[in-house]
């Protein structure tokens, strides 16, 4: 029974509040089924933290390990143009070996092969790939950093250990190889057409030079340019602070609104190179050195005197692969000097093993005419065998920490080419 | 029984398309929406904050492309009209029985991918190349002219790849006026040139309406165009959104502005209705 003088509580409540129709209540509901949809579309992280011991990288090498066994067969990821159409290389290791090889030319760039199987490897499904190669960058720290590949054995690696350069065993991005190893390397530097441009540019600063107005070409990549900015203001990158970043950006920004930079170039460079769109630019040494064989173009590639960066294309297992110990095969069958050199003769980037050098000496002293001549000039090429005051010159890229770092660069230099 | 079937029949019809429609726009609408509203990184996750700060982001670091895009898609869509309309108009009254021999021969260029098309552009007008080579060595044009690496060549190259899509349409509506409606104009005294202002033009609006719709929506959102055929400060949305999935992997940003872009065009399609008079935009732009 209620008391009259006060009023039914149910009255009060309809009042002061809206009551909840049948329509509301729905419309409540879908709101918050809306909501939990928007929600549940989060995705999910999953990094995990570098092994800090020796002793603890070696268990988780145990651990993965432990158990596998060879099957007979390899998928293998690769750039374009980076081995023999013909594949001798992969042939013969199929002989020695009996282990098929399905070589893929799939990757054409680091950002967009990230993007490509990260979803894949994310969710703990196979990539269809057992090996792939991925350059030094913001997206193999990244790699790494997810979880996503396969702590090497280096047991299995006995070339490895024997014939890589020691500099390709202590690389900033992976120190102690503990998911990498080289598969080649090249040299960011600058570019010319000798048919435009009569003094060869010693410097970056013939990158700002205004005689060049529109006839310039950077790349798009944050990172490569950044380097060139940093390294035209006599800042060294690998050791390069965010202060430094903010310095690069702005002489960076000078060379673009002072219309000296016609565009910013993917590998697309190299035609408008050719072509004389562009006279002089930023370019990767292989791929001039290529041109010039495939095209009888006469392009030059200079490392500035200010030093120039040395990048490394990398080797490594994705942790969903499937033949993981014919894989590791694979590489160390790469740096068996005989092959090693055979890869260089063909791709003109830095082998990793530098006895490479003796063995294409050796096949020019055999060879004759045309390939006599081509040999010759691969062996003694300070581009394809740097020489110890080029390699003095040579830095590695700044190696972005975390996810904060690599932001925070990004919205530095991203902005400067998607003007 | 009957009255049943014949009211699920609507639904039965609409049922694959309806399927399709919810599997590949709804989808991925709704995931996109919800990334646009997300934060974090791709190596610690993204987690569902309500953060509308991307937005904000978006449209503070990156309005210039914005803008930039929707001038370069109108530009694009004023050109396709001025060369697109002639052609609808001589296929349709002039064509004779070799009308779709016509058709055909517009469509033609679609057999070859889009960005191929594109690239060869970059062949044409090479700054030595085949067109300004031989002019420049003439004396016709100064030796640092280049057409490439300008707004000129992304705007250009924006009309040549949508052109069809802007005739088609228009072609339709033309070839649907009822040639006694134009004799009707001569038995009342106009002239040609009345006939075409009074007549024609009127009657051939909802396929350049339609015509716009289809051009100018891709030719904004579209960034093969500048990426190939531009330079520095041509950069379009579409370009910063592409970077920003595939380079920075800010997939919140990226979804911001797809979100952001879509609404501009959607706003601009229905002023743009509103404008030009047409009651149902989804009806002419079935037609």
């Amino acid at each position: 029974m209620s008391n009259p003088s006060t009023p039914d509580p149910s009255f009060l409540r309809g009042l002061t509040q809206r009551r909840l129709g049948r329509r509301d209540a729905f419309r409540v509901a879908g709101f918050s089924a809306a909501g939990l949809a928007l929600a549940a579309c989060g995705v999910k992280g999953k990094g995990v933290a570098r092994p800090t011991s020796s002793a603890e990288a070696q268990s988780e090498v145990e651990k993965y390990w432990a158990g596998k066994v060879k099957n007979g067969h390899i998928d293998f990821a690769n750039w374009p143009l980076y081995m023999d159409p013909d594949h001798p290389e992969l042939k013969k290791f199929t002989e020695q070996t009996g282990i098929t090889v399905t070589y893929k030319e799939v990757i054409q760039e680091t950002t967009s092969w990230f993007a490509k199987i990260q979803p894949q490897l994310a969710a703990g499904q196979s990539i269809d790939y057992d090996l792939m190669v991925v350059t030094n960058s913001i997206q193999l720290t990244q790699l790494i950093k997810l979880g996503y590949l396969v702590p090497l054995d280096h047991e299995k690696l006995p070339n490895f250990t024997k014939n890589v350069g020691e500099r390709y065993k202590n690389e900033s991005f992976d120190p102690g190889n503990v998911f990498t190893v080289p598969y080649a390397s090249g040299m960011t530097g600058i570019a010319y057409n000798p048919k435009y441009i009569d003094t060869p540019p010693t410097s970056y600063a013939a990158l700002w030079d205004p005689k060049y107005k529109g006839k310039v070409g950077m790349m798009s990549d944050s990172q490569e340019i950044a380097n060139f900015g940093m390294f035209a203001l006599g800042i060294d990158p690998e050791k390069s602070t965010p202060a430094d970043w903010e310095k690069a950006a702005e002489k960076l920004r000078q060379q673009r609104d002072s219309g000296i930079v016609r565009k910013y170039y993917d590998q697309s460079y190299i035609d408008p190179l050719a072509k004389g769109d562009i006279w002089l630019c930023q370019a990767w040494s292989g791929d001039v050195f290529q041109k010039n064989l495939s095209d009888g173009t006469d392009l030059k590639f200079v490392i500035p005197d200010e030093g120039a960066t040395i990048w490394t294309d990398n080797f490594m297992i994705p942790k969903t692969a499937a033949n993981p110990v014919d894989a590791i095969t694979l590489i160390d069958f790469f740096y068996e000097p005989a092959i090693a050199a055979s890869m260089a003769e063909y791709i003109n980037y830095v082998p990793p093993v530098p006895a490479a050098q003796e063995i294409i000496r050796a096949d020019a002293a055999k060879a004759t005419g045309e390939d006599k001549k081509t040999l010759e000039m691969i062996a003694d090429s300070p581009l394809v065998f740097p020489s110890a005051d080029v390699y003095a010159k040579l830095r590695t890229y700044r190696t972005l920490a975390d996810a904060t770092e690599q932001k925070k660069f990004e919205g530095i230099f991203q902005p400067i080419t998607t003007s | 029984m009957r009255r049943l079937r014949a009211a699920l029949t609507p639904y039965a019809l609409i049922f694959p398309g309806g399927v399709w429609l919810a599997i590949f726009f709804v989808v991925p609408t709704v995931v996109m929406l919800s990334l646009s509203l997300q934060s974090g990184n791709v190596a610690d996750g993204f987690v569902f904050t309500w953060n509308w700060q991307s937005y904000v982001d978006g449209l503070t670091n990156y309005h210039d492309q914005i803008i930039r895009s929707l001038v370069y898609g109108l530009a694009a869509t004023l050109i396709q009209i001025v060369i697109g309309f002639p052609v609808a108009y001589w296929i349709a009254f002039k064509g004779g029985r070799h009308k779709s021999v016509y058709l055909f021969l517009l469509l033609l260029p679609f057999l070859v991918s889009f960005v191929l098309r594109t690239i060869s552009w970059q062949f044409l007008l090479s700054d030595n190349g085949m067109l300004l080579g031989p002019l420049k060595d003439l004396g016709l044009l100064p030796h640092d002219f280049r057409v490439l690496a300008t707004p000129y060549a992304v705007i250009g190259g924006l009309a040549y790849n949508f052109l069809p899509f802007m005739v088609l349409p228009m072609y339709v509506a033309l070839e649907r006026i009822d040639p006694r409606v134009l004799e009707a104009a001569n038995d009342l005294y106009a002239n040609k040139f009345q006939t075409f202002l009074r007549v024609v033009l009127p009657l051939s609006l909802p396929g350049v309406f339609a015509g716009v719709l289809m051009t100018f929506v891709p030719a904004s959102s579209d960034y093969v165009n500048a990426s190939v055929l531009g330079g520095t400060n041509t950069t379009m949305i579409g370009n910063v959104i592409q970077n920003q999935y595939l380079v920075t992997q800010d997939y919140p940003t990226a979804s911001a502005l797809s979100f952001t872009l879509m609404a501009l065009l959607l706003v601009g399609i229905f002023a743009y209705a509103k404008a030009l008079g047409t009651e149902d935009v989804l009806e002419v732009a079935a037609r």
